[in-house]
């Protein structure tokens, strides 16, 4: 009840920022959740678990699972009970909130130079009855000098709840981190997740969100390009419909020289569903020959669903090629009539209109198990349409 | 210094921190005391003879603005202004007509010398009887808030155009502004429109009647004369059914120290198949190159597309002015209406701008095109902030959106905000970004055929704006080439 306490005073951001115009957390602020009860007995919940083999890191209500995770190679760290410093999050309310709360959480150290193939890192949310409930983790990865690592992060549960989690990567000079998030959580749900990356010298970030579940959802990446060469892409796609709310929010920081960013947002928003991009790249005095592309684009599939976008540019250096590109409309109607007229029925048609829009953002993802989910769970979004 | 409006040279006549048309009037002025309050509106109303139903209006917007908070979203920054600490009315002396140029104050024919006034028109703007006569731009000078003379008019009456400064509108034709005033800009708008409402003290008032293609382009000259007098001009453009209105607005400023508050609102409204076109060549005093004075600028420019298939365009050249805060903005309200806004904005040494557009899609099928250059040099700084909004029932609906930015030197900024929202599936936008500097390989074309570096910078900055000039009738396309070259001047190297 204390925390509870707490959490009503610190207060959720209010659409007077300017970072959150587009995201109302008044839903939000009205669920009045209570802190996650641990779950005794999680193997029920091993139904939930996405099928991608290999070591595995599972938290059940915010707290280790055991029972349901595998334990990755002795080389790579996975210890617990990481305390977060608040300071650098000080503007960003729900990372602070995070702070305030988050008690556990995972702590990945690749050593140098070391291959720690793929990992998967699961969250699972489960309110027992009728009574909201928040969790709040908060993980560090941290990959040594020329490691790579191949991480896939999927959330789901059950039930009305809050997941909060704030992740920080860092990536020292020459390290590879695919990151592949499939976030799939409740309808009725409220996912919101805030990810900073600190990229090394010729380090290099690449990540495909995909965003499917929740009423409410917000992705918040916040990536620095602290080392000369290092290259971060950051590609996402929404698949929305009903009353879901899914707001993908990125700052890419190139605050070293020679640095290179990439990012594909695709939206697809059925129903009354509402789709929010806010991207900027930020180009600071000393990053000269910056290299930055942001492409936004959206395909509204109902007469009642929004789109809001606002790719934004900041730069202070001269020496510099930054670009984006936004675009929103409906299905072709003339390739539709083409797949007709080739006796394919209306939803196939559709929806391989709506996998092909796709494409460009999910072809980055190299994982051929992970790939395989991404594609099954847009396949399984079709059926619930 | 250069005493004329075209520099021998404009890389020479524009040396650093020497502001071409840097020069003060010395005119006899009536002054209001300082201040802002009830009693100085209901002055400013007493002096210009108004109507009460206008300061009833006026009130309103001064008891809006007291409710509201200066706005602080813009990438722009400024020591906090004492709106106490300002004339709020600021007019010439009243004096009989002239008999002829010889009788002219002096000081006002130099500066309409300055401003390169033809020597005709100088003669009808300084109200010299029997100097009227036909020439193709009609100007209403706006000399410190009151409009001096309004020229053409008669020219105008016979083509049914009324063209003159709004106060004047409000005595003539009452029932025109008072069914048009604050129709697309509402009195308490925004801080500085709500400002601005309340104490305007002029503007120009244009209203072209159903089917009239007005018969010459019309042609404001802005000056910003009295110290301390921050200028709040109105001005209002309607075109009735099938009319035809290009309106020209050319800025220029004194050279001084301290900051000057300039907050004006222009509202135009284009019923069925009309067509506004809206030119601005602002070129007000930027402040010297450490940054000290210069204007600050923060307007309010909003057009209505009421009727079907109407068109508002907005052209803007942006050089001067310390900061400038201004989103020219379109409402497509009609079917098949029109909006556009093409704008270059060049900010050098400690310039700020903060600038953009709004088109806001309400009918079926209407089209919008954004085309914005940014060029930022020195230490300046230099945001394209737009507002696209598709809203539900604009079915069809387009819009494209060009952004381009330009950055010379290392210690500048440029920016790019654009909101783009859409509620409607049959609505398409597309909106293209880019930030880039000269390209060496064209820098070394151009030198390696004798171009000085500063002439072929100048040929590559015209050449990144061109998609904007060709938009400027042309009088002002020369103009506002030899502004980039002037304003670049210093900033290569």
């Amino acid at each position: 009840m204390e925390r509870r306490a707490a959490f009503a005073q610190s207060g959720l951001p209010s659409r007077k920022l300017e970072s959150w115009r587009y995201t109302d957390l008044r839903p939000l602020a009205a669920l009045d959740p209570i802190a996650a009860p641990a779950i005794v007995d999680t193997t029920a919940l091993a139904a939930d678990l996405p099928a991608l083999s290999g070591p595995r890191l599972v938290f059940v209500n915010g707290r280790r699972a055991p029972a349901l995770s595998v334990a990755p190679p002795s080389d790579i760290i996975a210890a617990g009970g990481f305390v977060a410093d608040p300071a650098r999050f000080a503007a960003l309310p729900l990372a602070v909130l995070n702070a305030q709360f988050a008690q556990e959480g995972a702590e990945i150290v690749v050593p140098d130079r070391f291959d720690a193939g793929r990992l998967t890192l699961v969250h699972l949310t489960q309110a027992e009855d009728t009574t909201p409930v928040f969790t709040h983790l908060r993980h560090r990865i941290a990959l040594g000098a020329g490691a790579t690592l191949t991480l896939v992060e999927y959330a789901a549960g059950h039930g009305v709840y809050w997941h909060n989690p704030v992740i920080e990567i860092t990536l020292a000079p020459g390290a590879r981190l695919r990151h592949i998030r499939i976030q799939a959580e409740t309808q009725e749900s409220f996912h919101t997740a805030t990810l900073f990356v600190d990229l090394l010298a010729g380090a290099r970030y690449e990540a495909f969100t995909l965003g499917l579940g929740a009423r409410l959802a917000r992705s918040e990446t916040h990536a620095r390009l602290g080392g000369t060469g290092a290259h971060a892409a950051l590609s996402g796609a929404q698949l929305l419909r009903g009353n879901q709310h899914g707001d993908i929010t990125s700052v890419v920081a190139h605050d070293a020289p020679g640095c290179t960013s990439r990012q594909t947002v695709k939206n697809v928003l059925a129903g009354r569903a509402r789709g929010v991009f806010q991207g900027r790249i930020e180009v600071a005095r000393a990053a000269q020959k910056t290299d930055g592309y942001q492409m936004s684009q959206a395909l509204l599939l109902s007469p009642e669903a929004e789109i809001d976008c606002k790719p934004e540019l900041e730069i202070f250096a001269d020496d510099v090629k930054c670009s984006h590109g936004a675009t929103i409309g409906a299905l072709d109607p003339e390739q539709l009539f083409y797949l007709r007229a080739r006796g394919i029925p209306e939803a196939a048609a559709r929806a391989m209109l709506v996998r092909a829009f796709l494409d460009e953002a999910i072809e980055g993802v190299a994982d051929g198990a992970a790939r395989a989910l991404l594609e099954s769970a847009i396949g399984g979004w079709w059926e619930g349409a | 210094m250069s005493a004329r409006i075209e520099p021998r040279d404009p890389i020479e006549a524009a040396t650093e921190g020497n502001y071409k048309w840097g020069f003060e009037t010395a005119i006899e002025m009536e002054i209001a005391p300082k201040g802002l309050s009830e009693d100085t509106i209901r002055l400013i109303s007493a002096k210009k003879d108004e109507p009460e139903w206008l300061l009833a209006w006026r009130l309103k917007a001064f008891a809006a603005w007291r409710e509201t908070c200066e706005p602080e979203w813009a990438k722009i920054k400024h020591p906090p202004i004492d709106y106490q600490d300002l004339h709020y009315y600021a007019a010439p002396k009243r004096k009989p007509g002239p008999k002829s140029l010889a009788e002219v104050d002096p000081e006002l024919l130099a500066t309409y010398e300055k401003l390169g006034i033809p020597l005709r028109e100088r003669a009808i703007l300084a109200g010299v009887e029997g100097a009227e006569e036909a020439t193709p731009v009609a100007i209403d000078a706006v000399f410190d808030s009151v409009s001096v003379a309004t020229t053409f008019r008669e020219t105008l009456a016979k083509a049914g155009v009324i063209f003159c400064p709004i106060s004047e509108a409000v005595r003539e034709h009452p029932e025109l502004v008072r069914r048009y005033l604050g129709s697309v800009v509402p009195a308490g708008d925004n801080f500085f429109a709500a400002l601005n409402s309340a104490v305007f003290t002029d503007g120009s008032f244009v209203f072209v009647p159903k089917g009239v293609r007005c018969p010459m382009e019309l042609s404001t000259y802005f000056r910003i004369n009295a110290r301390n007098t921050g200028q709040f001009e109105r001005t209002l453009i309607i075109a009735e059914e099938g009319a035809y209105v290009s309106y020209l607005e050319g800025c220029t400023a004194p050279q001084r120290d301290e900051n000057q508050l300039h907050a004006a609102v222009v509202e135009l409204v284009a019923l069925d198949d009309a067509t506004i076109k809206y030119s601005t060549v602002q070129n007000w005093y930027p402040g010297d190159a450490e940054g000290r004075g210069g204007i600050y600028n923060f307007v309010t420019k909003r057009g209505a597309c009421r009727g079907a298939r109407s068109k508002i365009s907005w052209t803007q050249v942006e050089t001067g002015s310390a900061i400038t805060w201004k989103y020219p903005s379109c409402i497509l309200q009609g079917e098949e209406s029109v909006g556009e806004f093409y704008s270059v904005a060049l900010t050098n040494h400690h310039q700020q701008a903060d600038t953009g557009t709004k088109m806001i899609h309400l009918g079926a099928n209407t089209k919008s095109t954004i085309i914005s250059k940014g060029i930022s040099a020195g230490r300046s700084n230099n945001t394209y902030r737009g507002l696209v909004r598709m809203m539900p029932r604009a079915h069809g609906a387009r819009n494209f959106t060009q952004c381009d930015s330009l950055l010379i030197g290392d210690r500048c900024g440029a920016h790019t905000i654009p909101y783009i929202e859409s509620r409607n599936p049959s609505a398409r936008v597309e909106h293209e970004a880019t930030t880039s500097k000269i390209a060496d390989d064209q820098l070394f074309y151009c030198r390696s055929r004798g171009l000085s570096q500063e002439d072929a910078v100048n040929l590559i900055v015209n050449g990144f704006c061109k998609d904007v000039l060709k938009e400027l009738p042309m009088e002002f396309a020369v103009e506002a080439q030899k502004l980039l070259a002037v304003s670049l001047e210093g900033s290569v190297g």
